[in-house]
């Protein structure tokens, strides 16, 4: 039997499963006074839903508005935070909108179709702001690369995106791939993807215009993902629960690539008032998102949804997350041409309501009521919660642990250490992951992993373009969540200088533990403040991003995750700084300070150690660093440059040379510890490789600008005989302490991965 | 006034711009022909492009050869149009059986993208006579069912009438037969090949320029009159 507005008022004293949906006590009793009666099952399907912490971001909103608080004066941001991604101009009459997201819990139940549809949901999100998607990035973590689940997880999961990804006909241009205990039960699954469009085509999701068309479109809506936002995202996993499979959407990497084309096609033709994709919370999130930003009314004939299990009933109609589907607010006179370019592209298209200036939103089921709420209590007026939060007591137990009663190697073992470092599983090469992604589809793609950034072209005939990077080491983050976020933004700002691009905005994916427990909270707390506050600082604000909390198992949080995408622009990407470097002659410079600083450090974590507090993070630093980094681009005195971040400047070095294939010479300085030089992690530093013709011009920029440049190396084809090896053997020399072949580092560093999941 | 190239966009075709892009780069006129046409609007040469025509849930291609403008793919290949299929194009040229053998799933069960060394085998093809004889280029490999596979008997003709017009070189990236990475018809304007070229004729963005030799040398078959 149906469960109408009618009989919801006629049997205020029916039990509800309010509980079994994710909803507390006093949030079922809000809907009560909301509307005055009992929701009925649908309505309360779509409170549940929409008030979920996934999509209501009720425990994270007090923090995030800082980012609106703090944001920097800028002219870039074209739409700002809670659309359904910001829109940056990058010159031109160019927009690039773009945007990361978590797919954790999912990815963790079924790695290939939770990482699979990550992928199809980020990419709607960029489809539905009116740009066509250029390129997509996976942010990665997962427990242990030795351990057993990783060996079920990572390959399904990197599977998942390629299926996907490859599928759609969207470049992989980067990403992360971080292996850390934390994640064991808890993999992060992220997913960025960037879009480009001409200013004029920027659309948002709202419901205007009196009697336009509700145009559902896509896929159909089937049983997959039913509860998928509030059984799967705002819960933990416990140790024994029944089995959440279903719960989980499958992908149709297909049918998104005619969604991309079609929608393209219908703004282009000017068919279409305003758009919103359907990702968590379906049907639901839609109509209610599109008529709280519109009119504020919205009528819907649910009986018209196009199904794919015909048995499915109201409620589950309105909470599924079946993939691949589009709304669309279309004027009546436009909607048999909007319906051509459907049928065009085989895709299937049904009105499903009009917009009404009724102020509700209301949904019919066989000509019976059975929504009629308030569209704004749905989508933007759900619970807000100032959950309390504090310093974690064994916070400064951690810190006062630093690792300097590790036992350091001695000279004769740096090499030892270095290729201990080469090898380990964060540092090893990535390729065995990252070439099952296609990066090369569009013709765009100008750099892509292991690149500081990956960028792509966005216009063919001047050759403006993009560059993105998305880093945070959840180490730094767990010793000081604020300097940890600062660090994050300051490695991912570094790493798009370090390509020639000007930095302009940031988007970010703060994966964090349980809300509910005050520890996780400060911790989330602390790195929003500091990320929001280094924002400030650099001149770049955050045009949006997305939280994913309860990623624990047990009692156990993983490391703070605040991943940080930095977006840059560049006039001309046949400028872009690459990390291969030049011929013999060309001088290697370290820019930047180098400390005795380790904690956190892939040294550290080598030596099962984490304790101390992060390095230390000057962002007025990194922003002349970045500064002379584009400048050295712009006028072409910088052949190569690389960051120097993970495993410190020898890592650095070894990462150049390898994809250089060419030997160097390197000289450590007297004046520091040569294990500090090599290994250390201090942040604001690159390496640049500069022509000796523009030496003394580079060298007086950085004197001018405060930013040191140690000469510290050359690069030198040639040294292989001196130390032994037949003619032609490159090898990087390190001063006085060793000499080793780039054949040697190239396998050790190639064969981590393939070892651990071939 | 130059060759006017179709390139086939099938929903799903994912290469369809870069071919385009290609065609522009060598000097021809790229001609976008739709799926659901059978019209090949006037062109002298046809590239069904990469990607995942119509998904390939099934068998890679299997659906795309019942498209409309396959009928008149097939007559215009018959008749001697130069025709190259690409990566899901060679999928579909052989489920056509414009070409023999099949495309079976990597050996490795993972979709591969690489940088692949080639030996360019047959410069007698319309697609690669501006190559000169045994010449080693470079150009990206991107795929999940790159193996191509033919009975023996088929492998000993198509070496024999030096139809392999490409084969990989220091690593066979998909388990592909004697190293296959390409093969043409009988009259030589029917190529196909699994690397992809489109995705190499810029330094920006391919790892060499190589590609454009293949789009070049059907545009020296047109032109020159060269073809068989």
């Amino acid at each position: 039997m149906i469960d109408t507005v009618e009989r919801a008022e006629q049997t205020p004293e029916v039990e509800q499963p309010f509980g079994e949906l994710g909803l507390k006590p006093d949030e079922y009793q809000r809907i009560r006074d909301i509307l005055e009666r009992r929701p009925t099952s649908s309505e309360l399907a779509m409170y549940s839903v929409m008030w979920s912490e996934h999509c209501s971001y009720k425990s994270s909103k007090v923090h995030l508005r800082q980012f609106g608080e703090k944001k920097p004066e800028t002219d870039a941001l074209l739409v700002g935070i809670g659309e359904n991604a910001g829109v940056v101009d990058i010159g031109d009459g160019w927009a690039v909108t773009f945007k990361v997201e978590s797919h954790n819990h999912p990815s963790y139940v079924e790695p290939y179709q939770g990482a699979a549809t990550g992928v199809g949901g980020i990419v709607r999100d960029i489809l539905s702001m009116g740009a066509r998607p250029m390129a997509v990035m996976d942010p990665l973590r997962f427990g242990p690369a030795d351990a057993e689940d990783t060996k079920r997880v990572l390959p399904g999961v990197v599977a998942g995106i390629g299926g996907y990804g490859n599928c759609l006909g969207l470049p992989n241009i980067g990403g992360e791939i971080v292996f850390d205990d934390s994640y064991l039960g808890n993999p992060l699954v992220n997913a960025l993807c960037v879009g480009a469009m001409k200013h004029e085509d920027i659309h948002l999701a709202s419901a205007k215009g009196v009697g336009n068309l509700v145009v559902l479109y896509g896929a159909r809506t089937g049983g997959d993902g039913i509860g998928g936002v509030s059984v799967l995202a705002s819960e933990t996993f416990d140790e024994e629960g029944p089995a959440k499979r279903p719960s989980v959407q499958v992908g149709d990497p297909f049918m998104e690539k005619l969604l991309i084309e079609s929608t393209l096609e219908v703004l282009k033709s000017g068919l279409v008032e305003g758009i919103q994709d359907l990702g968590g919370a379906g049907i639901s999130c839609a109509t209610s998102e599109l008529a709280s930003n519109g009119e504020g009314g919205m009528h819907v004939w649910l009986d018209r949804v196009l199904l794919r299990d015909p048995t499915l009933s109201p409620e589950e109609i309105l909470m599924s997350e079946s993939q691949e589907r589009m709304c669309a607010i279309v004027q009546p006179k436009n909607i048999d041409a909007f319906m051509e370019h459907c049928k065009k592209w085989d895709v299937e298209a049904v009105v499903i309501g009009e917009v009404t200036d009724s102020g509700r939103l209301t949904i019919d089921w066989h000509d019976e009521r059975i929504v009629d709420v308030p569209p704004r209590t749905v989508a933007h007026e759900g619970p807000v919660y100032e959950r309390p939060f504090h310093r974690p007591a064994w916070q400064d137990s951690l810190q006062a642990d630093s690792p300097d009663r590790l036992q350091r190697p001695v000279p004769q073992e740096f090499e030892q250490t270095l290729l201990q470092l080469v090898a380990s599983p964060n540092l090893a090469g990535k390729s065995w992951v990252t070439d099952q992604y296609d990066r090369y589809v569009l013709g765009n793609t100008v750099l892509a992993q292991p690149e500081d950034s990956g960028m792509v072209r966005i216009d063919e005939v001047t050759g403006r373009g993009v560059a993105i990077s998305t880093d945070c080491n959840g180490r730094f983050a767990k010793l000081d969540p604020y300097t940890g976020a600062k660090l994050a933004l300051a490695e991912s700002y570094r790493n798009v200088c370090a390509t020639g691009a000007i930095p302009l905005a940031v988007t970010n994916c703060l994966n964090f533990g349980s809300p509910e427990d005050p520890e996780v909270m400060w911790q989330f707390a602390e790195a929003v403040r500091g990320l929001a506050d280094g924002c400030q600082e650099l001149g770049t604000p955050v045009t949006g991003g997305n939280v994913s909390f309860y990623n624990q198992t047990g009692e156990t949080a993983i490391l703070p995750t605040p991943v940080v995408g930095v977006l840059g622009v560049i006039d001309d990407v046949n400028r872009r700084t690459p990390m291969k470097w030049g011929p013999d002659g060309e001088l290697i410079y370290l820019l930047g300070d180098t400390r005795d600083e380790f904690s956190g450090s892939e040294w550290a974590h080598l030596n099962g150690h984490l304790g101390g507090l992060p390095p230390q993070v000057d962002l007025q630093r990194e922003r002349i660093l970045g500064e002379i980094l584009v400048a050295g681009s712009r006028d072409g005195m910088l052949t190569a440059a690389h960051d120097v971040s993970d495993g410190g400047f020898a890592m650095t070095i070894v990462e150049m040379a390898l994809r250089s294939g060419v030997g160097a010479r390197l000289w450590l300085p007297d004046d520091i510890d040569p294990f500090v030089q090599l290994f250390a992690e201090s942040a604001g530093r690159a390496v640049v490789v500069v022509p000796r013709t523009e030496e003394l011009r580079f060298s007086e920029m950085c004197g001018a600008r405060g930013i040191s440049a140690h000469r510290v190396g050359v690069v030198d084809s040639a040294l292989g005989p001196d130390a032994g090896y037949p003619e032609g053997t490159q090898v990087l020399q390190f001063g006085e302490y060793f000499t080793i072949t780039l054949d040697e580092l190239r396998e050790v560093h190639e064969q981590t991965l393939p070892a651990l999941f071939s | 006034m130059s060759a006017r190239i179709g390139i086939v966009s099938f929903p799903g075709s994912l290469d369809d711009a870069d071919a385009a892009r290609a065609v522009r780069i060598a000097g021809g006129e790229p001609v976008a022909l739709w799926h659901g046409d059978d019209d090949l609007k006037k062109v002298d040469a046809v590239v069904l492009p990469g990607g995942f025509s119509y998904g390939d849930y099934l068998r890679c291609g299997a659906i795309a050869r019942f498209a409309p403008v396959m009928t008149k793919v097939v007559e215009a290949a018959n008749g001697g149009m130069p025709v190259l299929g690409i990566c899901n194009g060679f999928q579909i040229l052989c489920e056509t059986h414009l070409l023999p053998g099949a495309l079976t799933r990597n050996d490795h069960l993972h979709f591969i993208c690489r940088d692949q060394k080639l030996r360019i085998e047959n410069t007698l093809s319309d697609w690669t006579r501006d190559f000169a004889p045994g010449q080693e280029i470079v150009i990206p490999l991107k795929n999940g069912e790159g193996g191509y596979v033919a009975d023996e008997a088929t492998l000993d003709r198509l070496e024999a009438e030096g139809r392999v017009i490409a084969r990989y070189l220091d690593v066979n990236p998909n388990g592909s037969y004697r190293d296959i990475a390409g093969i043409c018809n009988e009259r030589g304007n029917v190529v196909g090949l699994m690397p992809h070229p489109e995705h190499a004729v810029e330094d920006l963005t391919g790892p060499s320029t190589d590609g454009v030799f293949f789009f070049a040398s059907a545009l020296t078959s047109l032109l020159s009159g060269a073809r068989r």
